[in-house]
C-alpha cells in the first residue's frame, strides 16, 4: 500500500439540470470502478448513508445510485465549525451492454457501497456436428 | 418561410422581458454570494479529514466523514487542548489482475490536530463510528458548562 498522505477535497456538489424533489444539498460520490474476467465492480464512499436508504435503480441501461442520510448532529446543537457539509448522494452511470441487469448486488459497510456488476454468459462456441447423407 | 415580422411585439413581451432580465440580476447575485441559498459556506483547514464541530450545553461534537475506515484503524490522543486523529485508510483490491476503468478515491494516511475551543474531562471522552461518520464526543470540564445564576431580590 502506498505510503501518501491523503489529501483533503471539497465534496462536489452534484450539477444537473434536472430538478429534485426535495430541498437540500446534493453530493457526487467518489467511485472507483474495476473490472476483472467475470464482473464489473463499483465502489462508492457514501459516508452517513445506512444500507436502508440506498436506492438503486436501472433504467434504460442507467445506473442510479442515490443515498439518503441521517443528518449527524443532534437536536439543540450549536455550529463551532464547519468544513463540511451534509446532503444526499446520487450519480448516474450508463450500464455496457455486457452486463447481466438481474444479477447486480449490492453490500454496504461503513458508509461504503459496493455493487457487483456480473457479466453476461457469453455465447459459448459450439462444435456443428455434420451428418453425411 | 417565416411570414410574421420578428420585430413585431404583441402586446405584454416587454414587461415579460424586464421580469426575465429581473429573474438572471438575481440568480447572478445569489451565485456570487457562494451558490445556491441554503448551503452553508464551508471553509477548509486544507487537512484530511474535513471536521464539523459543535456543541451542547453539556458536551462537544466532533464529527468527520472517513468512509471505509474501520474504527480500529483511527487513533485518537488528547493533550491538553490539542485532539489529533490519526489514521490510515486502505483500499482493498479484490485482485491485483482487475483493471480500473475510475480511481477517485483516495488511500494513505492522515494527521490531524484541531485545538479544542474550551477545556473539556479528558476522562470522560468517547468515540464511535457509524456508517462511515466518526463522532467524537468530548464532555465539558465543569468549569466551562453554562450555569444559571439566580439573581437575589434585594
Amino acid at each position: 500500500m502506498s505510503e501518501k498522505e491523503i489529501q483533503v477535497k471539497d465534496k462536489m456538489e452534484l450539477t444537473e439540470q434536472e430538478e429534485h424533489t426535495q430541498p437540500g444539498p446534493v453530493f457526487v460520490p467518489d467511485v472507483d470502478i474495476y473490472e476483472d474476467q467475470s464482473a464489473l465492480t463499483l465502489v462508492a464512499d457514501m459516508p452517513g448513508v445506512d444500507g436502508d436508504h440506498i436506492e438503486i435503480d436501472t433504467k434504460d441501461n442507467h445506473l442510479i445510485i442515490v443515498g439518503h442520510i441521517t443528518p449527524a448532529a443532534g437536536e439543540g446543537e450549536h455550529v463551532l465549525l464547519k468544513e463540511y457539509n451534509e446532503g444526499r448522494f446520487h450519480r448516474k452511470f450508463v450500464l455496457a451492454d455486457i452486463i447481466d441487469q438481474e444479477k447486480i448486488s449490492a453490500t454496504m459497510k461503513n458508509g461504503v457501497l459496493t455493487l457487483v456488476l456480473p457479466k453476461i454468459e457469453r455465447a459459448k462456441p459450439r462444435k456443428i456436428a455434420v451428418t453425411i447423407g | 418561410m417565416a411570414i410574421l415580422k420578428w420585430t413585431h411585439r404583441p402586446f405584454g413581451v416587454e414587461l415579460a422581458d424586464d421580469f426575465i432580465r429581473l429573474q438572471r440580476e438575481m440568480h447572478r447575485l445569489l451565485s456570487a454570494a457562494g451558490g445556491r441559498p441554503g448551503v452553508n459556506l464551508v471553509r477548509t483547514s486544507g487537512v484530511y479529514p474535513a471536521l464539523n464541530l459543535s456543541e451542547d450545553a453539556e458536551n462537544l461534537y466532533l464529527r468527520a466523514e472517513l468512509p471505509g475506515i474501520e474504527p480500529e484503524q483511527i487513533d485518537l490522543s488528547i493533550e491538553g487542548d490539542s485532539l489529533t486523529i490519526r489514521g490510515q485508510r486502505t483500499i482493498s483490491e479484490a485482485d491485483k489482475k482487475v483493471n480500473y476503468h475510475r480511481r477517485e478515491r483516495e488511500s494513505g494516511y492522515f494527521r490531524r490536530v484541531l485545538t479544542l475551543p474550551s477545556p473539556i474531562d479528558h476522562t470522560k471522552v468517547a468515540a464511535a463510528a457509524k456508517n462511515g461518520v466518526l463522532t467524537i464526543t468530548l464532555p465539558k470540564a465543569e468549569a466551562a458548562k453554562p450555569r444559571q445564576l439566580k439573581v437575589a431580590a434585594a
